[in-house]
């Protein structure tokens, strides 16, 4: 298989993410939260504190380190619990047609006229604030997406050959969606999840910038931009990486998903062999 | 529940009865008020003997395809019975699929979209097998490897996906998958027509051969006319709906009696005819419709498929050839 | 000797990927004569198609041409400036494609597409070339053609919207048409009268065709010369009644016998078809032999 250079670029932020999130326990030269100092604060970047402290005289490089961990989490887990729910509608929607593909579709039509960050701030407004609430609240809004995409996939799929063939050969409904139609339309929804990794990336942001998301001390890229709105005229390196750090994820995120998309086509596969 | 397999003394394996299939078009008021009706099979009667390649032939819009999808099951009739060994396929106390699925099977016309991208050969036909009921590994690849035998493809080429073959061989593919359950009818859709030319003998082969090797029954469905001449033992022709010639083949092929008919083995580009070593379709020309009586339509001008046609009825003009011919009682009306 | 109309020579066309050129046309040659229909039939991948677009000059990546002449009349398209290309495109050399759908615009009437032709390629006035669009929709048989001038392409049937695009096509007496299967999508009596129609108008006009289809019937029924294609190569050529009665090339016998022809069974009884692997042991020298069979009065070319 070859890949684009877009595609290698995806995946090397969206590696560089990984491991900064899974080896931040050993490569950050300080603790996120404890280590504050307060009389090294609002250091700019030097050969200790490579990014700079921030107003609490915390090491920004390795609160990056950790609020990876907390992206990673967040655009994975979302994504998973949107997936799950997206494919299960769409599927069974554009499969059995009829008075369930109505509802469905009209579920659909009500979700994607909700703007997702309100939605998910009435969530979060209900639920509380906290990574768990954080965690359910962008898994429930970004479904709908990929519920249209599956429904029209299926759709698509339903009218080939080797599903007619499965009904004959005796396959029940569920066999035919898992064994013959699921396997292929995984490419689009894996290319789905993979753009709204990005998207949730910022929504977290966003949402923890408003307070709403990730609790103080404990460090994600969207409090930690909270923290540095005071702070962006006599220490701009607190808000600046932060910045950087949402901006190159979720830009790796997005080339990924497009890397993928191309790759992922069967056709584009025997064309490349 | 099992479909009996004790066979009515001579009965037909298949028996189709007065089939119709309507399907509403969308534009209709509320509640369905005013809806039209597309009637896509009108009242399609015929019955097929074990052995028995019958072929339905029409040209696209004709209703060929729509008989097809409900002898399968995958098309609910709106009127009418298919039986197979005098057991109702359709309509209530019908069989599940999976009862169905060891009656009748089917060999569709794309083999690029007939087979799953994403399924090995072996998966494709071990998965049915053990659907029903066929667990034992030996077992399983005996048969696949029988089956693969049986269709010319080597059992190496079990592990491959659907995208290493030619399409040639993925319709061998989807024949063997079609015949691993050992059904008594195949439903063949244009088995052949999309396959390049030297590649449709080695299919047309295939079929005639594993039909005479085991005993299978075929409803074809295609609008190859030169093929159907060569496959077939009778031939129901279709238009807008409804059969208006049925016969064996050298009736259809050599007395067709229906203008239709005439018209669809004359439209064939011939090269025999084309250079002028065997008549045309004047050979046909000048042959009264039988019986003094008319045809409901000279297939020349499309009917308005949303307004019941005129009465008609199916007359035996010979033994076992039939033609659709206008009621006599209307043609007395029409001074 | 009169001048042949197109005279392909030496044709070869590579497909370009990266920096490995892949043979599609490999070293072919022919030549039509003034208002003759001269077929050329082989399976897909055989390159019928891409002789095809080259002639017209819509090659596009990763095709490219690269070797041979293609002269129309005694001019070589493949190094004419774009610009005078596209004025012999339409005006003195026209296609009609398999799917019309693709080649109409869906958002224009036809009589206003038909129109456009005359406009285009014949400096005639909106008003005056719309009479001869319905003249032209009257001479491919359109029933009601001022009426159906006002119709939009999805408004018609497969077999009407080919009649128009061979209206549109023949719009500017072309000296050659390219039809490149134009009536594998339609239905058999469709197809039949769009073959007449062809067939009909051609000859009337004088207008030479280069007719391709995977049909020999088809062939057969419209061409007085065939070529058949194999693999990029022209493996034979003849006049179309020495063809099917006398072929030459192995591969030609073999696809003449894998047809099943109507009416054999009635004189013969069922027969076994041909498997063309079962006579051909190697298809990789099938191009190494080739059989061109000389035009009256002229030398066999080796």
């Amino acid at each position: 298989m070859r890949f684009g250079f877009n595609f290698l670029l995806g995946a090397f932020l969206t590696a560089l993410v990984i491991l900064a999130g899974v080896l931040a326990p050993w490569i950050a030269p300080f603790d996120p939260v404890l280590d504050a100092d307060l009389m090294n604060f609002e250091m700019p970047p030097d050969g200790t504190f490579w990014f700079g402290t921030d107003g609490q005289g915390r090491d920004v490089y390795s609160r990056i380190l950790y609020g990876a961990q907390i992206s990673l989490t967040v655009g994975i887990v979302s994504q998973v619990i949107n997936s799950i729910i997206g494919v299960t509608l769409g599927m069974t929607a554009g499969y059995w047609g009829g008075w369930w593909d109505d509802l469905v579709n009209g579920f659909t039509n009500v979700m994607l006229a909700i703007p997702s960050l309100i939605f998910a701030l009435a969530v979060m407004a209900v639920l509380g604030p906290g990574l768990a609430s954080l965690l359910i609240a962008l898994g429930l809004t970004n479904w709908s997406w990929t519920c249209r995409i599956a429904r029209s996939s299926t759709l698509s799929l339903k009218s080939q050959g080797y599903v007619q063939a499965a009904q004959t050969l005796g396959y029940g409904d569920l066999r035919i969606m898992f064994t013959q139609i699921l396997p292929n339309m995984m490419g689009p929804i894996l290319v789905m999840a993979t753009l709204g990794m990005g998207s949730a990336v910022l929504s977290e942001a966003a949402l923890s910038f408003l307070g709403l998301g990730i609790q103080p001390p404990f460090p994600s890229w969207g409090s930690m931009l909270t923290d540095a709105r005071q702070l962006i005229q006599i220490a701009p390196w607190v808000a600046f990486f932060p910045g950087i750090a949402i901006f190159l994820s979720v830009l790796g995120f997005n080339l990924l998903g497009d890397g993928l998309r191309d790759s992922l086509d069967p056709h584009m596969r025997t064309r490349t062999r | 529940m099992t479909i009996s397999t004790a066979t009515p003394a001579d009965g037909p394996l298949l028996q189709v009865d007065d089939l119709h299939v309507r399907f509403p078009i969308s534009g209709g008021g509320l509640l369905g008020a005013g809806r039209r009706m597309l009637h896509a099979v009108n009242g399609v009667s015929f019955a097929l003997a074990k052995g028995e390649c019958l072929s339905i032939v029409g040209e696209s819009g004709c209703g060929k395809s729509t008989t097809a999808l409900a002898i399968l099951g995958l098309q609910e009739p709106t009127d009418g019975t298919i039986r197979y060994r005098g057991r109702m396929l359709s309509g209530p106390g019908a069989p599940g699929r999976m009862q169905r699925a060891k009656a009748v099977q089917m060999v569709f016309q794309d083999p690029y979209a007939s087979l799953n991208p994403r399924q090995s050969v072996r998966a494709s036909l071990a998965a049915p097998l053990r659907l029903h009921g066929i667990t034992a590994a030996s077992e399983i690849s005996d048969r696949i490897e029988a089956m693969l035998a049986d269709v010319g493809l080597t059992p190496e080429q079990a592990v491959r996906y659907p995208h290493e073959f030619s399409g040639g061989q993925r319709q061998r593919i989807g024949i063997a998958r079609a015949l691993i359950l050992e059904p008594e009818i195949v439903v063949l859709d244009e088995p052949v027509s999309a396959l390049d030319v030297s590649i449709r003998a080695q299919i047309i082969n295939l079929l005639l051969d594993l039909q005479e090797k085991r005993g299978l029954s075929y409803v074809m469905i295609s609008h190859d006319l030169s093929v159907v001449e060569h496959m077939s033992d009778r031939v129901c022709v279709m238009f807008f709906g409804q059969i208006v010639e049925e016969g064996g083949w050298r009736q259809i092929f050599e007395t067709p009696a229906h203008p239709y008919t005439r018209r669809l083995i004359a439209a064939i580009p011939d090269p025999e005819v084309a250079m002028g070593r065997r008549a045309g379709a004047e050979r046909f020309a000048g042959v009264p419709s039988p019986r003094g009586r008319d045809f409901v339509s000279d297939g020349r001008v499309a009917p308005d498929v949303f307004v019941p046609p005129a009465p008609s009825e199916l007359v035996e003009i010979a033994p076992e050839h039939r033609v659709r011919l206008a009621l006599s009682a209307r043609s007395a009306d029409v001074p | 000797m009169t001048q042949p109309l197109l005279d392909v020579d030496g044709l070869k066309v590579d497909a370009l990927f990266g920096r490995y050129a892949h043979p599609i046309i490999r070293d072919v040659s022919f030549r039509i004569m003034p208002g003759e229909a001269y077929g050329l039939v082989g399976e897909s991948g055989s390159g019928k198609s891409v002789t095809s677009l080259g002639v017209m000059g819509l090659l596009k990546k990763p095709l490219r041409a690269a070797g041979g002449e293609i002269r129309f009349k005694g001019r070589n398209l493949l190094t004419l400036p774009k610009r005078e290309m596209r004025r012999l495109r339409g005006n003195r050399i026209a296609m009609i494609f398999q799917e019309p759908m693709t080649a109409l615009n869906p958002l224009s009437t036809v009589g206003r597409q038909i129109a456009e032709m005359f406009v285009l390629h014949q400096d005639k006035s909106w008003a005056e070339a719309r009479e001869l669009a319905v003249k032209a929709l009257e001479s491919v048989r359109v029933p009601n053609p001022d009426r159906r001038a006002r119709n939009y392409p999805h408004q018609m049937s497969g077999g009407m919207r080919q009649r128009v695009m061979i209206a549109m096509a023949l719009a500017c007496n072309p000296d050659l048409l390219i039809a490149d299967e134009p009536t594998t999508a339609l239905d058999v009596t469709v197809q039949a009268e769009v073959l007449r129609l062809i067939k009909d108008l051609c000859a009337e006009r004088g207008t030479a065709v280069l007719f391709i289809s995977h049909d020999l019937g088809v062939i057969a029924s419209i061409c007085q010369r065939v070529g058949v294609m194999y693999a990029g190569c022209l493996v034979e050529e003849n006049e179309t009644r020495a063809l099917f009665s006398n072929p030459r090339h192995e591969y030609t016998r073999g696809l003449l016998g894998a047809l099943p022809r109507l009416g054999s069974r009635s004189l013969h009884g069922r027969q076994r078809l041909v498997d063309i692997d079962s006579i051909i042991a190697d298809r990789s020298a099938l191009t190494e032999t080739r059989f061109i069979a000389p035009r009256d009065g002229q030398e066999e070319r080796p």
